[in-house]
């Protein structure tokens, strides 16, 4: 079978999977928020408007305003850019990351162990925790999430890539690369990292979501990117000190967070399957 | 058994001294002049150098790393800068509802998730099948600091249940400490009850797809003594070490859900060190919770040769 007429079989499989389909409508859904936010959103997020605070949703405020008097539906809207940048950051710098680390360790012997041990202690330490603390050095911003996040999801990918590649670098097309007297770093490119390609597309969508609910996590607590910023987690943070008079300031957010990861973890799962169907989660 | 055991332990040294490492270049992360961001903007520049001094940030990198060490070998993990106490003492007294939490977020994850997982494994494809898995695929989604918000909004608020926050000790007033925990531990454990739930359910597939179980049946064995006499025990081990995994979740988990609920544990410390730039506190609460996951697996990985006598201790 030629590469094209696989390649075509392969996307005719996505397309067939329910679990693809509907995880990428979600997460195309949630980008064109994102992308047309200011189209679609009522109000300017970030001002405050204390005579009309507290307001249940109606047909002026959609989602009903906040402890401030910001518009909720407006709020939900941009706070889907925060979380698509450092969702979508995140993957790429961990995909590359662990690329990096991971080719290292998996084809050169004397690499391994060292890199290894140090994705392991990594991975030590509770996720979040680790995020924390990392926030607690860098303070609050956008590009110190993305930091905070990329360290602490960078070893999982950078294992992944290493236990790949171990099982290709034996495989005879590669001993004929060699033979043929090709360089390391050229077989490294050109023939191992093109197999790595589907098990980092199912892990980034995975990490896309967890980065998405940790960027959320870190604003909730207060450590996230700064307060005046309109995230889904800073949101929710505020609505958590209004519950019993307002709870649609926090219900809302929730519910685009919980959708986004839906939909991402569906992607995930898809893609797992029509990837590799000897993973399946039966 | 010892021989393992101790050859286990001796992996463990490498981890830890990465663990450490990383608490220790924590403060070498901070943007610009770590004395002047702790002190603030009002320190005198002799008060800067003081500190400096103090905490050995005018010695070379790696005398500084070996003092580290030293220290917490000692088990010395400083001062806190605000508690007015040692940092192990602050952790000492936090650790008790950190513990009690992430315990029985635990025991919730498995009293749902492991029966919700057979369930749907005895007879896939069905009713219920669908229900459970689509459920768990919720509940891995939602986010379980929201869930809690929206538990305390119906159970607290509407209903007037369950108090909305705080904490009593097990120690002091067992009624009372389970009021309060029931909603925190509910939170947190559920969305790792739906993780519980779809592994048992995969590997109890794999095994019903086994020969023995063929052989069970074919003799007569009725369901139920097929599922869980013969199955289930099998199942368990992989089970067993998702377990593991999701301890570290709950340690991390359990952190988000203290703030939610007003629980005095070390995910209030060390949110407030955070606000309070208490390096030493948040050194302190990282490196003990890296500690305990690292040990947490090692029992997981003795239970795991327990409860399998097939893997060997090579």
């Amino acid at each position: 079978m030629s590469e094209a007429a696989a390649r075509a079989r392969w996307l005719r499989r996505l397309r067939r999977n329910r679990n693809v389909v509907t995880g990428a409508l979600i997460v195309v859904l949630v980008a064109l928020a994102a992308l047309f936010a200011e189209a679609i959103s009522t109000h300017d997020p970030r001002r405050l408007n204390p005579a009309n605070r507290l307001r249940p949703p109606t047909l002026e405020h959609y989602l009903g305003t906040d402890e401030f008097g910001r518009d909720v539906w407006s709020l939900v809207v941009h706070g889907s850019q925060v979380s698509l940048l450092v969702g979508a950051t995140t993957m790429v710098l961990t995909s590359l990351g662990g690329i990096a680390i991971g080719l290292c360790a998996g084809y050169s012997r004397r690499l391994d162990l060292p890199l290894m041990r140090v994705m392991d202690g990594l991975m030590a330490f509770p996720a979040i925790l680790l995020a924390i603390a990392l926030m607690a050095a860098r303070g609050p911003g956008v590009g110190n999430v993305i930091f905070a996040l990329s360290v602490v999801y960078t070893p999982r990918t950078a294992m992944l890539i290493r236990s790949t590649v171990l099982g290709i670098r034996e495989l005879d097309y590669v001993l004929a690369a060699r033979a043929l007297g090709r360089r390391d770093l050229a077989i490294a490119l050109r023939h191992i990292l093109p197999n790595c390609v589907g098990p980092l597309l199912v892990q980034g969508s995975f990490i896309f979501a967890y980065a998405i609910l940790a960027e959320a996590i870190l604003g909730f607590l207060g450590v996230g990117v700064p307060p005046y910023v309109p995230s889904w987690g800073n949101v929710i943070a505020s609505g958590k000190n209004v519950i019993r008079e307002a709870f649609w300031v926090s219900l809302f957010p929730g519910l685009a967070l919980t959708l986004s990861g839906l939909g991402l973890n569906l992607l995930g799962d898809g893609l797992r399957d029509t990837l590799d169907p000897r993973l399946r989660v039966p | 058994m010892t021989a393992y055991l101790v050859r286990r332990i001796a992996a463990l040294v490498p981890v830890l001294v990465v663990v450490v490492t990383v608490a220790f270049l924590l403060i070498h992360l901070i943007p610009g002049d770590p004395v002047s961001v702790m002190l603030g903007p009002d320190a005198t520049p002799a008060q800067i150098h003081a500190a400096r001094q103090a905490l050995g940030l005018d010695r070379p990198l790696w005398e500084q790393l070996l003092k580290f060490y030293t220290r917490i070998l000692r088990g010395d993990l400083g001062q806190s800068y605000f508690l007015d106490r040692p940092v192990t003492q602050a952790l000492l007294e936090r650790a008790e509802p950190t513990l009690v939490l992430t315990f029985s977020a635990l025991l919730v994850a498995v009293v749902i998730g492991v029966p919700s997982g057979i369930v749907a494994a005895a007879q896939p494809g069905s009713l219920w099948d669908r229900a459970l898995m689509l459920a768990a695929l919720l509940g891995v989604c939602v986010p379980g600091f929201w869930l809690s918000l929206n538990f305390i909004y119906l159970f607290a608020v509407r209903l007037g249940w369950l108090p909305a926050a705080g904490y009593a000790s097990i120690l002091v007033d067992p009624l009372a400490a389970l009021r309060y925990m029931v909603l925190p531990a509910v939170s947190l454990g559920f969305s790792q009850s739906a993780l519980i739930a779809r592994i048992s359910r995969s590997c109890m597939l794999e095994v019903l797809a086994q020969d023995y179980i063929r052989t069970a049946r074919a003799k007569g064995l009725s369901p139920a003594a097929v599922t869980w006499m013969h199955a289930f025990r099998n199942a368990l081990v992989p089970v067993v070490t998702v377990i593991g995994i999701t301890m570290a979740i709950l340690i991390g988990g359990a952190v988000v859900t203290e703030i939610v609920f007003n629980i005095p544990g070390l995910g209030r410390l060390i949110i407030s060190a955070v606000l309070r730039r208490d390096y030493p506190v948040v050194q302190g609460v990282i490196l003990v919770t890296a500690t305990a996951y690292v040990l947490i697996n090692l029992v997981v990985d003795m239970l795991y040769v327990l409860i399998d006598p097939r893997i060997g201790y090579e």
